[in-house]
């Protein structure tokens, strides 16, 4: 009996030792925002050097845009000749009318998802027409086709090479962590300076958003084969190339098919937000209404963008849940293939025989901005005052305390607490790493918007978590709960962030608040659900035995379940972070200030660009500080339970 | 010969043909850092526990030799973590051996480069895995065609020999199916037909039913020996299973932490274990249904009777109850028409009930 409970006894002195040790760290902080509080404060812009440099350096690669062989003989020809497909992409949408494209769009949806999967894109599309957003959408959808077939085509020989190579694989995972916590706005600037702004610096930055799934489910999925069929393969004589197409590659089909849905999900998701650079499409209509606060605008255009993602989302999910199947049955049936020629036949005829189809007639367009906007109207006058005191409530109690204790400290004392708490959490490695990546960020002259971004990052972070225990909590022990709960979970973690920000710059209106929420509103689904996934897998026994000895709910919560699925709830908080990292960033579009402001105004403002590019380079130190120090505390944590 | 007591036979069985099929030599597979200068040096004679503090390796095969004759059925018996399966992959070169070499049909294994090895593996041995390995996305008659495929074979000549070895393993009818439609006894008859369909002279078996249930696995042992019949290929067989192991084997090799304790028939083994580890696996074998007259054989004592049955050395004990117990006199052992000993009704008894102290 000691011998079990010793552990226990031990762990829960450690953990409070940790608490202890957090808290007097806080309270040293204040102690010495007090006391030093308003002096060692960086101005924005301080020290200049770097953001100088970076700005001489901008209009430098600008002049040598003509001269540079660099220019002439990658960047250049690469920009035309992404523009020429994007281009071609359109023309032939347009060529092909709103009816054929429809007739196609239905057509593949049928041969790949099914009947209902094709009512489904044929009713997409037309709602597109609908909510007088048809170029648009075409834009948006072949910007998404040029980005995700170039990711496969760069993608999977990429993940054939690091399943195939241990040495590979160890040279590209790094970079692939790093882009994957790295918030879309970060490669922005530094795609720009080299493919100016519009439609090839959006699909490369697509490009780089998108690839990583792709890479590592081709990855996975060539590692997981089982081994008894290679080798058996090799034992038959086969050659390296033999394995790999006829076992490697045939068996891990599936879960490269995964790689490749969480490609397109992605590739969406960014070719939205790559509105800031001037990328065409449904995400341009978004930022358009958004600038000039057109709420009704903006919930039309994040409609058609929300109907584009569950229209992919279900017909990939069919599609691949499918993919299995098929190869079981034979080839598509005969029926199938006749039936989408005949869609594809019958869209591109239709306008030659009934001429009144060839333009998407004008009387079917209906958007939602009008009604919209009337209740917009209605909101503003009924709920802003209760939204509106909330915000500043919040503000006022929790959002200005943080962030004037966040700049008004000295900037050191910050990157030494920051470097403490990783100390304390985990170990010096992450540590050292925080505190540079910090210290970056002041050396870069952007120690204000840091900060903001920063002080917004930890209040939603915590919210999100707060958010995830509960109801994580929750869907973990209540089978009713997961199934209400779990369809509104998946269709939140489907939808791209942009569309997250309309509906809550309805509510709050321009403000800091606004970019919280909707960090707060994107990054839950995932916090709550991996929180639900660790509770659900606290063995059932070991909760019967609690169970057995008498412990209440609460109990069982607090002392069984939740120190359970600590290392799960860790890995919740370091995604819960990265999520709202992201968002935040993003909300500098709505009044969120901080690093993403400083971003768009690079854009925006040609004298901003190296200011613009220092906010990209900051948004990265920031995040790896994130991930790290939230990282570390899991890592510990497990080699600590080791050791026990 | 002995005046008394079991006489032990020669022990230089197997040895008779001229040219092995399969000769390993001096063996070595070390897994870890700088595996190969342990060989060779003094860290060899380590126990496995040792060796693992000390170099951080594990000696998996360690100075194996044996030969293999054309038709022979070889097995390799031992506990789980003994070295087979790396023992078997060293000699088909799936696993790079760390030393040692290893002869087929009197060419050197080791000395082969990659083309050659392919080609080896095409054409003159094979394998059939515990886990079948087959490839899940193909039919029934395209796995087993599979090896035929990739040497460069033709697609109707390749149909036609799958659709004979399918045969040959009873698989007729389910050519079109897909593995996991099969049950386990199903999915390691199709292993075994790929493992046939390319006509190697060797094939080598890595507890091939392990993973089966023991009925089927009867089964299939049956088919094996069939097989082996039928086709007279050179089996090297790898199992944990000592009754597997004495109902396949022409002989027998025991492994123990990576080294060959002893290599010899089934009734050897039994008769004559080499130490305590042999000796408590053929603990629990039945005596009489392995050894044979030559075992339990003696030199006849004065005044007995010579008029009783004539019995081959080589017949199995529980074979001979039926002739000795009906019989008045001791049987004959006799071989190319001279007496070697006899055996009577007590001499049965003694051996069937065990050693007074066992
Ligand atoms: N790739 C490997 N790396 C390190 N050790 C291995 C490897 N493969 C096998 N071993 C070790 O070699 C020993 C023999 O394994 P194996 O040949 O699989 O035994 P068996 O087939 O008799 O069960 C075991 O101790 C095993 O742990
Ligand atoms: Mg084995």
């Amino acid at each position: 009996m000691t011998s079990v409970m010793a552990p226990a006894l031990t762990m829960s002195r450690r953990r409070i030792g940790l608490g202890w040790r957090i808290v007097g760290l806080l309270v040293l902080w204040v102690a010495l925002w007090w006391w030093l509080g308003g002096q060692f404060v960086l101005e924005s812009g301080v020290p200049a050097a770097a953001q100088d440099w970076l700005q001489a350096t901008v209009s430098a690669i600008g002049d040598g845009r003509l001269t540079n062989p660099l220019f002439i003989y990658v960047f250049t020809p690469i920009t035309s000749a992404l523009n020429g497909v994007y281009n071609g992409g359109v023309w032939l949408t347009q060529q092909l009318g709103w009816t054929g494209m429809t007739g196609i769009g239905a057509a593949l949806a049928l041969m790949v998802a099914g009947w209902r999967m094709a009512v489904l894109t044929a009713l997409g599309m037309l709602s597109f027409g609908v909510l007088g957003l048809w170029e648009q959408s075409m834009q948006t959808l072949v910007l998404v086709a040029i980005s995700v077939a170039l990711s496969v085509l760069i993608g999977i020989p990429v993940g054939i090479a690091c399943g195939l190579s241990n040495r590979f694989r160890r040279l590209l995972m790094p970079i692939l962590d790093t882009l994957q916590i790295m918030p879309s706005f970060a490669y922005l600037p530094i795609i720009t300076l080299f493919f100016l702004i519009g439609p090839p610096a959006g699909i490369l930055a697509t490009l780089v958003y998108a690839i990583p799934p792709t890479i590592r489910l081709t990855d996975v999925g060539i590692r997981e084969v089982a081994a008894s069929s290679v080798e058996a393969s090799r034992s038959l004589g086969a050659t390296v190339r033999q394995v790999l197409t006829d076992v490697q590659l045939p068996m891990s089909r599936r879960t490269r098919v995964v790689g490749i849905n969480q490609t397109v999900m992605a590739a969406l998701s960014m070719v939205t937000v790559a509105a800031v650079i001037a990328t065409p499409g449904l995400g341009q209509a978004v930022l358009g209404s958004l600038q000039i606060l057109d709420v009704g605008g903006a919930f039309n255009s994040g409609l058609a963008i929300v109907v584009v993602a569950i229209v992919l989302d279900r017909v990939i999910s069919a599609a691949s849940r499918r993919a299995g199947a098929h190869r079981r049955t034979g080839r598509l049936r005969l029926t199938v293939w006749g039936s989408a020629a005949a869609l594809v036949v019958l869209g591109a005829a239709l306008p030659a025989v009934l001429p009144s189809t060839a333009k998407w007639n004008s009387a079917w367009v209906h958007p939602i901005s009008g009604p919209v906007n009337v209740g917009a109207v209605w909101a503003k006058e009924h709920l802003y005052p209760y939204t509106m005191s909330f915000t500043e409530w919040v503000t006022i109690w929790f959002i200005n305390p943080l962030e004037s204790l966040l700049l008004n400290t000295p900037w050191f004392v910050i990157v030494a607490v920051v470097a403490a708490l990783a100390l304390i959490v985990g170990h010096w490695k992450p540590a050292i790493v925080a505190a540079s990546c910090l210290i970056g960020c002041a050396l870069l002259g952007l120690w204000p918007s840091s900060m903001v971004t920063l002080t917004q990052v930890i209040f939603a972070a915590t919210i999100t978590m707060i958010l995830g225990l509960v109801v994580g909590t929750w869907i973990g022990r209540s089978r009713w709960a997961d199934r209400v709960l779990r369809p509104i979970l998946d269709a939140g973690q489907v939808l791209p962030p942009f569309v997250y920000l309309v509906p809550c710059l309805a509510l709050f209106g321009p403000t800091r608040f606004t970019a919280i929420f909707a960090a707060v509103v994107y990054a839950s689904p995932a916090a709550i659900k991996i929180v639900g996934e660790g509770i659900a897998t606290v063995a059932p026994n070991t909760i019967e035995a609690a169970r057995s000895m008498g412990s209440s709910t609460l109990q069982e919560i607090g002392k069984v379940q939740l120190p359970m699925a600590r290392p799960i709830i860790l890995v919740a908080l370091n995604q819960g972070i990265i999520y709202v990292m992201a968002m935040v960033v993003i909300g500098g579009l709505v009044g969120g200030g901080g690093l993403g402001y400083d971003v768009v105004k690079g854009f925006a403002n040609e004298s901003y660009a190296g200011t613009g590019l220092a906010a990209g380079f900051a948004i990265v130190l920031l995040g790896v500080m994130l991930d790290r120090v939230s990282q570390s505390a899991g890592r510990v944590r497990r080699t600590s339970s080791h050791a026990v | 010969m002995s005046t008394s007591g079991l006489i032990t036979p020669a022990a230089a069985s197997g040895s008779s043909s001229p040219s092995p099929a399969v000769s390993v030599r001096g063996l070595w597979k070390v897994f870890g850092p700088k595996a190969s200068s342990i060989v060779g040096s003094a860290d060899e004679e380590l126990s496995p526990a040792e060796l693992k503090d000390k170099t951080g390796c594990v000696a998996a095969v360690r100075d194996v030799s044996f030969d293999v004759a054309p038709g022979e059925v070889f097995v390799v018996m031992g506990l789980s973590g003994s070295g087979k399966s790396t023992l078997v992959r060293c000699i088909t070169r799936l696993i790079e051996p760390t030393a040692g070499d290893i002869l087929i049909e009197g060419d050197s294994l080791i000395a082969a480069d990659d083309k050659q090895l392919r080609e080896l593996r095409r054409h003159r041995f094979s394998m059939v895995f515990q886990h079948f390995g087959l490839l899940p996305h193909r039919r029934v008659a395209e796995n087993v065609a599979y090896g035929l495929e990739i040497r460069g074979d033709d697609k109707a000549s390749r149909q036609a020999r799958a659709q004979e070895v399918i045969e040959l393993v009873g698989l007729t009818g389910f050519e079109n199916s897909f593995p996991d439609q099969l049950s386990g006894g199903m999915q390691q008859r199709v292993g075994l037909a790929r493992a046939l369909a390319g006509d190697p002279d060797i094939m080598f078996f890595d507890e091939p039913f392990s993973a089966l249930d023991p009925l089927i696995r009867r089964d299939m042992q049956d088919e094996v020996m069939r097989l082996h019949n039928e086709v007279g290929k050179t089996m090297i067989f790898i199992t944990h299973d000592l009754s597997e192991a004495l109902r396949l084997g022409d002989r027998i090799a025991i492994m123990q932490n990576g080294r060959i304790v002893q290599v010899g028939r089934p009734d050897e083994l039994v008769g004559a274990p080499a130490d305590e580890y042999v000796a408590d696996f053929t603990r629990d074998i039945p005596r009489s249904h392995v050894l044979t007259m030559r075992w339990i054989m003696r030199p006849p004592r004065p005044g007995e009777a010579l008029d009783g049955p004539e019995l081959s050395p080589d017949l199995i004990i529980r074979d001979s109850i039926h002739a000795i117990s009906q019989a008045s006199a001791p049987a004959r052992i006799v071989s190319e028409g001279q007496l070697l000993g006899l055996v009577d009704r007590d001499d049965l008894l003694v051996l069937i009930a065990g050693k007074p102290n066992a």
